[in-house]
């Protein structure tokens, strides 16, 4: 590359080429200079170069995750590159530049080192947000790589109950001790007492009385200690379980839209709830077994060699082969049980689709069509399940079997010592209620692998969400914000949305206290911009600067208290009318509640509640018509006090009526404010200082609503279009008023059905 | 404007800037061809887009336009489906996602990112998939019984 360039050339942008003009993958390169742009071809791995012009111009288009990187001059194309997107920041530096050379040559100057006055990120080329070093581009796509030793993650969280698990590991090894002593206790009532009797002497009361008194007592240890223990490590695990719900949940809040946008309530609530529980019975059950079955083989393992080394070694031969086996199946077992935790909840997810969406399912009958649905999902689950238990149903006897033939041998060879008269037979009956002990817990120990892997399993899904890095990061060192003023100015905005590209190069600054209003077919990209100046979504390029501050430099949280939106779908949680409408303010004052409801023109219909400010709303607040519920959203947007509001056709969903009210309450809200309001309806823009047209993702118009009519472009067509609909409707409307004039939407949900509800009840 | 059973040729053609052009009585559109359903039925209904966003042609059948016209909008539609089929699963980084797979495909070795499992789509039966990338890119896997061993099981701790 260095030696293409003449002396005196500059570098000024490149872009790597990954695709071939047939669509293989491949390497090459498009290199703008100050003075030519060149183009390495993947294909035949060969240079080519056209000198800037100032008729050359570059083009991009993207589809499907493939762009296209065109150059053409006034009358053809010249070259065509394909990229996929995973390169798209540089090739729109490389457009950027290029852009910048044309202007130049088209003014026909020279051209001079210009530095930057923008700094840029030293990894991938995007320009940083002012005033800082991090860049958010490549923020994003860092994630640290998640280790297979999932389990031993959670450590993070066992970490402060240290002193509480110690305590607990002592309880268990003083346990396992104290269990370990009756079976001692065998060999002299054997040898002194049981095999003596045989052979013709007296019991000695005394003797008998000292070690069955001894048996009793090591018993009582062990289940004071056994108590002690169980009641230690369940606390604390229950404690480590709940801990880490909350945070699992906590983090979950902080991720950005998204994440929500790609994956399913269902699935979501089954990692919260089913698999920290499984977690939670893992660390407090399974694993404290586990660790006492590891301690008892050690200690018994111990004292076997002790009394006798032979028989020791024999009885913990087949020990090796149940280590190994546990090892061979571990594997398959826990994809397997992977695959059912993902199948199940696809089961769930049926299921969380289906219930919210009762209606349509209803209204359609396809009830039968969901019924089988759900089988299908479960018969998958199913199938999962029985392929997994083929290998699991093996396991356990096969353990058992290997437990048998254990204790075959050690009877052989015992029997064998016991003859020779190496060992005596209290020895050997020692040994057999050892190893007794011994094999049940090698078998409950083959029974961790499974709840292991299932909670690794667990852990796994639950850490997927915490290492989630949120799209939307909050700053290092968050910028301070003092009194906001609401000045908003988006700078070459880009997104990106998948492989789709919503919104490019927008540029728009909007002063404190203006209203613009948002225009355009849906599609156009509105409701990207208001999530991006919301910062539900952050900006793939360029950048959006409240009072002149980057807002990726200003905390999530300081930035959206700021802000007080609208939506067409209001969103009332379960809870009484004042705690929604107090939601964004918690301790907001009665009187507080009341004026915002007031100026929300929300305050009359409230009062007609039974229960006034402390009616209870359900999820989706039944029982309030549509326009009650938008009213109550803007009492809760008033309450918080924004410098900045959003309206995102906040009108759309209710009926001419209601909307003039909801107007009015708008109309409350808007004063003084930085608003930014969507509306299909032009007419509730009529109070906007500036329109912004917009078509797929870019603004093709901005003025005053009547500027733009005079300009009869994209405005008045769509201005036009509408007041054409609105006539034709009035006139169809015409028709039917004078029947539906009794029974409007609001009434019917007023609980004043006497006045109309006659008729019903004869 | 529709196209159903054989006719004449399409008035379809390339300009020197490489985009299709069609004469729709007589006046010349610049048009992009776009399939209604890539997947489940990709030689039927595909509409000739203009710049305007408006549709000029719907072609209800592939199998009725002449050649000519057909190179011509299978040359832009291969474009626009980049699809890379996957051959092998060479590796993956991790089995929790997001995961960065280096995979064999019909159109060269490649290393791709898989941001969720959920990317992970499965078209009619489970065997057919049809994976997004993180950067968008749609890699497809027609039948996971055809890969080899290997790749199967690497595959199948993300299904």
């Amino acid at each position: 590359m260095r030696a293409k360039l003449n002396t005196l050339e500059n570098v000024l942008a490149a872009t790597p080429v990954d695709l071939t003009a047939d669509l293989r993958f491949g390497s090459g390169q498009v290199v703008l200079t100050s003075e030519r742009l060149l183009a390495f071809d993947p294909d035949v791995q060969q240079w080519s170069e056209w000198v800037l012009a100032p008729d050359l111009s570059l083009r991009f288009f993207d589809h499907g995750g493939v762009g296209s990187l065109e150059l053409h001059d006034s009358t053809r194309r010249l070259g065509l590159w394909r990229i996929t997107l995973s390169h798209q920041t540089a090739v729109l530096g490389l457009m950027q530049q290029f852009e910048r050379q044309r202007e130049r040559l088209l003014r026909n100057e020279a051209y001079q080192v210009v530095e930057d006055e923008r700094a840029l990120c030293p990894v991938c080329g995007s320009v940083l947000p002012p005033d800082s070093e991090e860049c958010p581009a490549c923020a994003r796509q860092q994630n640290a790589p998640t280790s297979s030793w999932v389990l031993l993650r959670l450590w993070r969280f066992a970490k402060p109950y240290k002193m509480q698990l110690l305590l607990g590991f002592a309880l268990t090894l003083c346990t396992t001790a104290a269990q370990l002593v009756a079976p001692y206790l065998t060999i002299p009532l054997m040898d002194k007492i049981l095999i003596p009797f045989q052979n013709g002497e007296k019991i000695d009361a005394g003797l008998v009385r000292f070690y069955l008194g001894a048996l009793l007592i090591s018993a009582l240890i062990a289940w004071l200690l056994g108590w002690a223990r169980t009641f230690v490590l369940a606390r604390v695990s229950e404690r480590i379980g709940a801990n880490l719900r909350t945070t699992t949940y906590n983090h979950l809040l902080k991720l950005s839209l998204d994440f929500y946008g790609s994956k399913r309530t269902g699935d979501l609530m089954a990692r919260i709830g089913a698999e920290t529980d499984r977690i939670n019975l893992f660390l407090s059950l399974n694993a404290l077994d586990f660790a006492t079955d590891v301690l008892m083989i050690v200690m018994t393992s111990a004292i076997l060699f002790s009394i006798n080394p032979w028989l020791a070694l024999v009885t913990l031969v087949p020990l090796p082969f149940i280590a190994w086996m546990i090892h061979t199946v571990r594997d398959k077992l826990r994809t397997g049980f992977e695959k059912i935790d993902r199948v199940w909840s696809e089961v769930t997810n049926v299921l969380a689709d289906t219930i919210p969406g009762i209606r349509v399912v209803k209204a359609f009958a396809q009830e039968q069509r969901e019924a089988d649905r759900f089988a299908a999902a479960n018969q998958v689950n199913l199938e999962a399940n029985d392929r997994v238990n083929k290998t699991w149903s093996l396991f356990t006897p096969t353990v058992t079997l290997l437990t048998e033939v254990g204790l075959l041998i050690v009877w052989a060879f015992g029997i064998y010592l016991v003859a020779g008269g190496s060992i005596t037979v209290g020895v050997l009956t020692a040994f057999i209620a050892y190893i007794g002990r011994f094999y049940t817990r090698l078998d409950s120990m083959s029974r961790i692998v499974s709840v292991t892997q299932k909670a690794a399993a667990g852990a796994k899904r639950i850490f997927d969400i915490l290492d989630h890095v949120s799209n939307v990061p909050d700053p290092v060192n968050p910028v301070k914000l003092g009194k906001v003023q609401g000045a908003i100015t988006m700078e070459n905005v880009g997104f990106r949305y998948g492989s789709r590209t919503v919104i490019k190069d927008l540029d728009l600054q909007i002063r404190p206290g203006e209203m613009i209003g948002l225009v355009g077919h849906s599609g156009s990209g509105k409701s990207t911009l208001v999530n991006l100046i919301s910062r539900f979504y952050d900006v793939t390029d360029g950048s959006i600067q409240l009072d002149g501050v980057d807002v990726r430099r200003i905390a999530v949280s300081d930035y959206r208290s700021n802000i007080g939106l609208v939506l067409q779908e209001p969103f009332l949680f379960f809870g009484t009318i004042a705690e929604n409408i107090a939601y964004g303010k918690p301790d907001a004052t009665r009187e507080e509640i009341v004026a915002a409801a007031r100026a929300a023109h929300a305050h009359e219909f409230i009062l007609r509640l039974p229960h006034g400010y402390d009616s209870l709303v359900g999820e989706r607040g039944q029982g309030l018509s549509g326009g009650e519920r938008q009213r109550i959203s803007i009492a809760r947007a008033l309450l918080i006090d924004p410098r900045i509001l959003i309206l995102d056709e906040a009108t759309s969903a209710v009926d001419t009526e209601t909307e003039k009210e909801i107007q009015r309450a708008l109309d409350n809200l808007v004063q003084g404010r930085t608003t930014i309001a969507i509306a299909h309806r032009l007419s509730t823009l009529r109070k906007a200082d500036r329109l912004v047209v917009m078509d797929r993702g870019e603004i093709v118009e901005v003025g005053s609503h009547d500027a733009l009519m005079a300009q009869e472009g994209a405005y008045w067509r769509l201005y036009m279009a509408q007041a054409r609909r609105a006539e034709e409707d009035a006139e169809a409307a015409g028709v039917v008023t004078a029947r539906a004039a009794g029974v409007t939407y609001d009434m019917q949900s007023l609980p004043k059905s006497h006045v109309d509800g006659s008729d019903e009840n004869r | 404007m529709t196209l159903t059973t054989s006719s004449a040729p399409l008035p379809l053609s390339r300009n020197a800037f490489g985009r299709l052009v069609f004469l729709k009585d007589g006046a010349p559109h610049q048009v992009n061809p776009v399939r209604a359903f890539p997947l489940s039925a990709p030689l039927h209904g595909i509409s000739l887009i203009g710049e305007d966003g408006k549709e000029v042609l719907w072609i209800a059948d592939m199998e009725a336009v002449d050649p000519a016209a057909r190179a011509l909008l299978d040359e832009d539609l291969a474009a626009r489906e980049f699809q890379p089929l996957i051959e092998r699963i060479l590796s993956v980084s991790t089995f929790s996602v997001p995961s960065i797979w280096a995979l064999e495909t019909d159109r060269g070795p490649v290393q791709m990112t898989l941001k969720a499992e959920e990317d992970i789509r499965k078209l009619h039966g489970r065997q057919n998939l049809l994976i997004t990338s993180a950067d968008g890119v749609h890699y497809r896997l027609p039948d996971t019984n055809r890969l080899d061993k290997a790749s199967r099981k690497l595959l199948e701790r993300f299904l």
